[in-house]
């Protein structure tokens, strides 16, 4: 595949878009899908064969404000629909051309006013399927510029200068990870896309592998080129399966297009990807956990060093970055690095996009410049928590993150500010929280979480959280004591600090935000028996001899 | 040393054929464990010692690794499923709105907890690691499809569906 | 710098200016120095896992505490190997231990040969302030010689290693995980009826009383785990 051949492939299908006066786009994404999109795009398609006009039926990845779902745009006037039904079908196609159906329109400008999209660009415009659609939207252009214009350590450049930084969760900046791997010596390197979103909450790596699969294949062929890679692997969820059949006809298709495999565009690089699929532990998105696990072992971590970018699959180097860090590659080879520096705040740059969730009006993806106020996340974007109830917390990063109280809402997102709020950019979960929920239940669950995901190999992690869970067990059935509370203290200083990885030193920050901001709900549960959301029961007072004897 | 053979296909059955095609594609390499771990599972709905052996001894993976593998992933299961499983997303953003009480409802109607099956094999009851419909939640699963925004109403009426078949 | 040169560092162990050579770990170079750092899941003659975090050191410069058994030294490092911090820590992580299972010290066939036993009592854990999980777990004795007590079990995985890197039968392994994690032979199937060669080895590592000889029962009951360093040096040699 030459330049000239994929502006073809281009050209060609823009003139098939030119046939037809419109599109009509459905989100097929898992919460359209999952109020009946399938249905509604055959009725869709079915209508529009009777109607006789010349319109053109398109599945799409995620639109964004699922709450809304299902939705449907039609173009060339934009005009965005929410809430339909199969029954709408006729009407929709029906009013092409003419006025737009009235009590379907949704109006969401301040909804998506204050986005900005990059890794999002083609969510809810291509069908991911067809690489004609990618491609018609500059796809591959970066890939095919790389291998003719630029040299890797050029590649290098551009991403170091972008700022772009890891989006998996750590922040570690790219461009230092991608010379650390390029420099590291080895006949063979790997190039690993981690597409094990664990972090319960977060879809946005599902969405855009489901949604938008070529801008991480090429995103990868891009890092290969750049670090001396030849053979990739994308380690995507066996609870994604819809992910899983999107890549796999994604790589199919790339592969019959040249773009990948050997002597890509005729040039001496070669690169192909296989897809490994996970098999239900969170821990495997820690990235020497990951490595054991496409080794096809047991997921536990190992220490670090050696790092994976010099000893990492099969002890070769391996450069290991997360689907989104991927999906922002393509438009920063596109565009320059210093079109990518200019977005975002000081020491974070570019967009993160955000799977916003919980008590909030509009549910969904959202991608937003870095340093913007979380207020304006959501009460502009989100719509706010719905009427009656009063926003108490925004939990971010996970069972790795914290839950950020009212009084912190109008700081500006960035890893660093995320950080020093004892909470974590993560993944890009946001859940939104109000006066329904329990503070210390919540941390219940996290611990919960972070227990039974624990791989079991280190002993404060293994052992830690599970006892962390017992004391906030008690403390949320009305038998907590103070000095459970201060045990519990304890434990968050020893299992952060000293477990073996991630997974473990994070685990205790649900715990420690919630008692930094929401103290005195433990001290309700603890002194007063009373739980202020309703949502413990405190079953066990009385029970706490029984406690004592079985202990 | 002579090449080494492969153990043979443990019977007749078909499924073994598509458990043996995932590891010749992938060399017979110590690798492929989980890979075929997942065609056996896909294959045959659940793990069990005769598969995991078969797997472990075609790829030369020590046996206790294999079995080590096979019970670190929660994705797989070593119980036969029942004929429906209901599966509740206990996800953070499902939890908030209200999944334990999903989960719950079900265990009471169906009289089994979380993970088991009921006694006639007709419904398995499995609670998920976020499945990424957030935005809709609190989400259930029944026989794989996605269904969001549930109420323990909706739930339960399809749980008697089932039951009523 | 010359070659010579750079293959010796020179650092500081706990105020101790020591050398070392080039790739040695910080818990090698303190044990020739007399520098004490506890250790559990660590056995000379075994590959290192880092997983039981009693050898943790500070190290100036770095707000991570890091293994001693798998950081390799670097020029000029200083190392804190004892201070009230890591102390804290390890007695929370003995602590973690002890309430994890059934550990029953004066019913045990390795009283007074126990290294979970010698590190709480040097490291002055008087008691245990964490609820006792009381896990129920069984104990199989179908082996002619041996008998494994999951009660007394810490998950060190010296016999999962030994077992594989020395024996090289790989009898042993994990399965499950997190709090649920046990020690299995073979498909979780019975020791006595598994593919074990009988070496013993396993037993000799365990740094409890999880694996022992039946033999020994109601008797003294040390472990002679140096054999290893001996049995490396000899294959290394071929």
């Amino acid at each position: 595949m030459t330049i000239e051949e994929l502006e073809q492939i281009a050209k060609t299908a823009r003139q098939e878009r030119e046939k037809y006066d419109f599109e009509v786009n459905v989100c097929m994404d898992l919460a359209c899908a999952s109020q009946g999109a399938g249905e509604l795009k055959d009725a869709l398609v079915k209508a529009a064969e009777a109607s006789g006009k010349k319109v053109c039926v398109r599945r799409t990845g995620c639109m964004g404000p699922c709450s809304h779902g299902p939705l449907v745009r039609v173009d060339p006037e934009e005009t965005l629909y929410h809430h339909v039904k199969q029954a709408d079908a006729a009407a929709i196609v029906g009013h092409l051309g003419n006025q737009p159906v009235a009590p379907l329109q949704c109006d969401l400008h301040e909804h998506f006013d204050k986005q900005v999209r990059v890794v999002l660009e083609n969510a809810g415009y291509i069908d991911p399927e067809k690489i004609e659609d990618y491609i018609a939207r500059d796809g591959y252009k970066a890939l095919l510029t790389v291998l003719m214009e630029m040299t890797p350590g050029g590649v290098v450049h551009r991403v170091t200068e972008s700022g772009l930084r890891g989006r998996g969760g750590g922040g570690y900046p790219t461009g230092l990870k991608w010379s650390t791997v390029a420099k590291a010596k080895g006949d063979l390197k790997y190039v690993v896309c981690n597409g094990d979103e664990g972090d319960p909450g977060a879809f946005m790596d599902r969405s855009v592998m489901e949604g938008d699969p070529h801008r991480v294949i090429e995103g990868m062929a891009i890092a290969a080129y750049a670090v001396g890679a030849s053979k990739g692997f994308i380690y995507v969820r066996a609870e994604y399966p819809v992910a899983v059949s999107r890549l796999t006809t994604a790589l199919r298709e790339a592969r019959r297009h040249g773009l990948l495999g050997n002597n890509i565009s005729n040039t001496p690089f070669n690169f192909d990807v296989e897809i490994r699929l996970g098999a239900g532990a969170f821990v495997c998105g820690e990235e020497t956990a990951l490595i054991a696990s496409i080794e096809g072992k047991r997921g536990t971590p190992k220490p670090r060093p050696p790092y994976p970018a010099s000893s990492g699959l099969w002890g070769k180097p391996t450069l290991i970055n997360n689907v989104e860090t991927y999906a922002n590659i393509a438009p920063i080879v596109r565009n320059g690095g210093k079109w990518f520096f200019n977005m975002g705040s000081e020491r974070s740059k570019g967009t993160k996009v955000f799977a916003l969730t919980g008590k909030i009006a509009n549910t969904g993806l959202v991608e937003v410049p870095m340093g913007i106020k979380l207020r304006e996340i959501i009460e502009v974007i989100g719509g706010g928590v719905p009427e009656g109830h009063k926003f108490k917390a925004v939990q971010t990063g996970g069972p790795s993150g914290g839950c950020i109280p009212e009084e912190m809402l109008d700081i500006g997102v960035s890893y660093d500010a995320l950080l020093k709020m004892g909470s974590i950019m993560g993944s890009g979960g946001m859940i939104v929280m109000d006066d329904t929920s329990c503070m210390v239940n919540v941390a219940r669950f996290f611990i919960e979480f972070c227990m039974t995901e624990s791989c079991g190999k280190c002993i404060p992690c293994r052992a830690g959280t599970a006892q962390m869970y017992t004391l906030l067990t008690r403390i949320s059935t009305g038998t907590g004591t103070m000095d459970d509370l201060a045990m519990l203290e304890e434990l968050c200083a020893t299992v952060k600090e000293t477990s073996l990885c991630g997974l473990g030193q994070t685990a205790p920050n649900p715990v420690l935000s919630t008692l930094k901001y929401f103290r005195n709900e433990y001290l309700e549960h603890i002194l007063h028996k009373r739980c202020r959301a309703g949502v413990c029961t405190m079953e066990g007072i009385g029970t706490e001899l029984a406690n004592e004897v079985t202990a | 040393m002579p090449a080494f053979t492969p153990p043979p296909l443990p019977s007749e059955d078909k499924r073994w054929k598509i458990v043996n095609g995932t590891m010749r594609k992938n060399g017979f390499a110590r690798h492929a464990l989980i890979e075929a771990l997942h065609t056996v599972q896909s294959s045959f709905g659940y793990l069990d010692d005769d598969s995991i052996r078969f797997v472990a001894l075609s790829l030369r993976v020590p046996l206790s690794q294999a079995y080590g593998v096979a019970t670190f992933y929660h994705y797989f299961t070593l119980k036969p499923p029942g004929k429906h499983t209901c599966t509740i997303c206990a996800g953070t953003a499902c939890y908030i709105k209200g999944a334990d009480k999903l989960i719950a409802a079900a265990e009471k109607r169906l009289g089994i907890k979380q993970g088991q099956t009921t006694p006639d094999g007709e419904i398995s009851l499995m609670t998920a690691r976020c499945v990424g419909a957030c935005s809709r939640a609190p989400v259930v699963l029944y026989d794989g499809q996605v269904r969001g925004e549930m109420t323990g109403e909706q739930m339960l009426r399809q749980l008697e569906g089932w039951a009523s078949q | 710098m010359s070659q010579v040169e750079s293959d010796v560092k020179t650092l500081v162990i706990d105020e101790q200016e020591v050398s070392a050579q080039a790739g040695q770990t910080i818990l090698e170079v303190a044990l020739e120095n007399e520098i004490k750092i506890p250790t559990l899941c660590h056995l000379e003659g075994l590959s290192d896992v880092g997983a039981c975090r009693l050898c943790l050191v500070e190290i100036k410069g770095n707000s991570k505490l890091l293994p001693a058994c798998v950081t390799v030294v670097q020029e000029g490092m200083e190392v804190s190997t004892n201070s009230e911090r890591l102390q804290k820590h390890r007695r929370t992580i003995l602590e973690l231990l002890f309430a994890e299972r059934n550990h029953i010290c004066s019913v045990c066939v390795s009283n007074g040969h126990c290294e979970l036993q010698t590190l709480g009592q040097e490291q002055g854990l008087t008691h245990v302030r964490l609820p006792y999980r009381n896990p129920e777990l069984g104990v199989d004795a179908s082996h002619e010689r041996f008998t494994v007590d999951h009660n007394r079990c810490i998950l060190c995985t010296r016999c999962v290693r030994v077992c594989a890197e020395i024996e090289g039968a790989h009898v042993w392994d994990v399965m499950g995980r997190g709090i649920n994690s046990v020690v299995i032979t073979d498909l979780h199937e019975e020791w006595g009826k598994s593919t074990c060669t009988r070496c013993g080895k396993c037993v000799q590592v365990c740094p409890t009383g999880a694996l022992f000889d039946k033999s020994k029962i109601g008797s003294d009951h040390p472990k002679y785990p140096d054999f290893l360093p001996y049995l490396n040096l000899m294959r290394e040699a071929q």
